[in-house]
């Protein structure tokens, strides 16, 4: 494998880089024909993330040496990393971006051409690797959310940096409402704050989910794909499906396009009907006239605002064993695409009285249920792909 | 109890923001008290080195509305206890706010809930909504934090710019971990720090004189990002140091005590 990045590309390969660092401690780099394909998984198998870059991104692009096969390697991320570790550097010094794959010494070279004929040349050892391979298609989920990167930037802002997990949703009205997700703490006496964000729907270029559903994913990795997309000014579709069924986060533009797949936290059973936030989402204020005035601003604000008596003790909550987030059976190797189906109806009837899908929206926004553990059966994990060697 | 009130001008929210960040880097946990009139800070925190704070905010110089009912009749407020950082984080997200409100409710613990409307472009608004966990404070505790009686102060000066003390106190530290502060009736202030080896005094103009914790009274230095409108130390020679510091409308009473 050959190829060349010039110009501007190089710092968004480099950011690209640094998106996929936030997921996992591997890279597998395969040059395909449609681009070279730079992928990681993180190490509980939950989140896979993948770049493709097609050959018009590069100035020379050689998949193979003729007459060799496609050579596929894995890399560590952090030696991958610090060749593009700073993107200001890279975006004032480095002119072009050589990158081949020399099979004989197992070397991964990368040169980067600076200015005032500076070269820097790094050789990065890898191992042959069989593909990483992830079987997951945006067009089989249902829901599908569309909006311009910066939006998202805007909506995940009011979160704190740390917070591990988010649930998305669809509330009242149609708004788009991002929540802080707690997993309960075994010493509750120390409660979180819960951040919410709603947004009307306007501001998507396109939302196609009914009200009530929802999904709680890692947010950490999320924000990976989401400065990529920002910095890039990508548009970033989110696919999604019933809960515990995986997330696909996608953005495209004619030179390149980004999945991350992540797992989401899966659906609730019955007895965690102890809603935790039981008021209505609030209406968004119309602009427009309305023919029951408002004149108390207050008029519109949720059910109980009023304090708690005195001496308040805290309502016993349901006890949650801790949610497990688990992939579908959806992400298998591809040999077993009938498997999948069965998979699914097994995960369904080992959870006895799940509400149906319906049942479980009526009761949505109102609150978002912290979903509990479902006693699954070991979820397929994300395979790689036993192919012969060569 | 109930508590509902509404900040809808941008400068009263900057204001308010600034004063709930200094409250969030002197202490995790605070206790609000909400009256009919105004709003408390305090800080009372006799076990760990008798450190405590003040702080008075006038009701109508912040809030556009302002409903409350506190406990009883005879006992008209409300005190909390809260992490000084949530309620600093959640108002530092309201940058670009059209409103906020806050109010008390209960979402299956007690809760301030700060609700946040956000300026946006399009047509629909974008709310970001707060729920802060508080802890009620109950009755018989109240006593514990009711406003200090200012101490019949040897000396009562008005403090330099507190970005130079700081500036000077920083540097001390890496030195001592005792400052002495001295003052007297001429105006003069000193800040002296004294170790084995060497011995370093700041002068700013005037005597009378207390040793206090170093790290306190940065970590108070530390608080204040604005320069106050009137800003007056008292030192009560040997026992402690009281500041009393003015911003526009909002009173902030320190206390640091001396070491014994």
């Amino acid at each position: 494998m050959k190829c060349l990045v010039t110009g501007g590309n190089v710092k968004v390969l480099g950011k690209a880089v640094h998106s996929l660092s936030r997921i996992g401690d591997e890279l597998y780099l395969e040059p395909l024909e449609d681009g070279l394909s730079l992928r990681t998984v993180n190490s509980s198998r939950s989140a896979y993330a993948c770049f493709l870059f097609a050959p018009l991104f590069f100035q020379l692009y050689q998949a193979a040496t003729p007459g060799q096969d496609p050579l596929r390697c894995k890399i560590l991320m952090k030696s991958f990393l610090s060749v593009f570790r700073s993107l200001v550097m890279l975006e004032k010094t480095v002119e072009k971006c050589c990158m081949s794959l020399n099979g004989r010494s197992s070397r991964l070279v990368v040169q980067l051409h600076c200015k005032y004929g500076v070269r820097k040349t790094h050789n990065l050892s890898f191992q042959d690797c069989e593909s990483l391979q992830a079987v997951f298609d945006p067009a089989s989920c249902p829901y599908l959310l569309r909006a311009p990167a910066k939006l998202l930037g805007e909506a995940v802002l009011p979160f704190p940096p740390a917070l591990a997990e988010v649930t998305l949703g669809i509330g009242h009205g149609r708004r788009v409402i991002l929540r802080s997700y707690q997993e309960e703490e075994a010493d509750s006496t120390i409660k979180a704050m819960v951040t919410e964000m709603s947004i009307g729907q306007e501001d998507f270029q396109q939302l196609q989910a009914e009200e009530g559903v929802a999904i709680t994913f890692c947010l950490k990795e999320f924000r990976g794909l989401l400065s990529f997309a920002e910095s890039a000014n990508l548009s970033l579709s989110i696919h999604f499906d019933a809960p515990g069924r995986p997330a696909i986060f996608a953005i495209k533009d004619s030179l390149l396009d980004g999945h991350f797949v992540l797992a989401t936290l899966s659906e609730p059973t019955p007895n965690s009907q102890d809603l935790h936030f039981s008021e209505p989402c609030r209406p968004a204020p119309q602009r427009q006239a309305h023919s029951t005035p408002q004149p108390d601003d207050f008029a519109s604000d949720d059910i109980d605002s009023y304090m708690i008596a005195m001496e308040t003790t805290v309502g016993s909550e349901s006890s949650r064993t801790l949610p497990s987030i688990s992939l579908s059976p959806g992400l298998q190797p591809p040999c077993n695409s009938e498997g999948e189906e069965d998979e699914a109806e097994a995960e369904l009837s080992t959870v006895p009285g799940t509400p149906p899908p319906k049942k479980f929206r009526s009761l949505f926004f109102g609150s978002i249920l912290a979903p509990a553990h479902s006693p699954l059966g070991p979820s397929p994990v994300l395979a790689e792909d036993s192919e012969g060697e060569g | 109890m109930k508590f509902r009130a509404k900040i809808a001008d941008a400068a009263c929210l900057n204001h308010f923001t600034r004063v709930s960040c200094m409250v969030a880097k002197l202490a995790r946990t605070c206790t609000l008290r909400i009256r009919p009139h105004a709003l408390n800070f305090i800080l009372a925190d006799p076990a760990g080195g008798g450190v405590s704070m003040w702080c008075e905010l006038p009701q109508e110089n912040f809030f556009s509305e302002f409903q409350m009912e506190g406990v009883s009749e005879d006992n008209n407020a409300i005190y909390v206890e809260l992490a000084a950082e949530n309620l600093s984080r959640a108002l530092k997200t309201a940058q670009n706010a059209r409103a906020l409100k806050v109010k008390l409710t209960n979402k299956h613990f007690p809760c301030l809930t700060v609700s946040i409307e956000l300026v946006s472009v399009s047509s629909s608004s974008r709310m970001v909504t707060h729920d802060i966990p508080v802890k009620v404070i109950p009755r018989k505790l109240w006593r514990n934090l009711q406003e200090p009686t200012v101490p019949d102060a040897d000396v009562s000066i008005y403090l330099p710019v507190l970005k130079t003390m700081k500036s000077v106190v920083e540097k001390m530290k890496n030195i001592s971990n005792q400052l002495i502060i001295e003052a007297n009736l001429n105006g003069d202030l000193n800040l002296k720090i004294e170790s084995e080896l060497v011995c370093v005094t700041t002068h700013f103009k005037d005597l009378g004189e207390v040793q206090v914790d170093i790290r306190k009274f940065l970590q108070f230095l530390a608080g204040q990002q604005v320069n106050p409108t009137r800003g007056v130390c008292n030192i009560v020679s040997h026992k402690m140091v009281h500041f009393d510091l003015l911003h526009e409308d909002v009173s902030l009473q320190y206390f640091i005590p001396a070491l014994s």
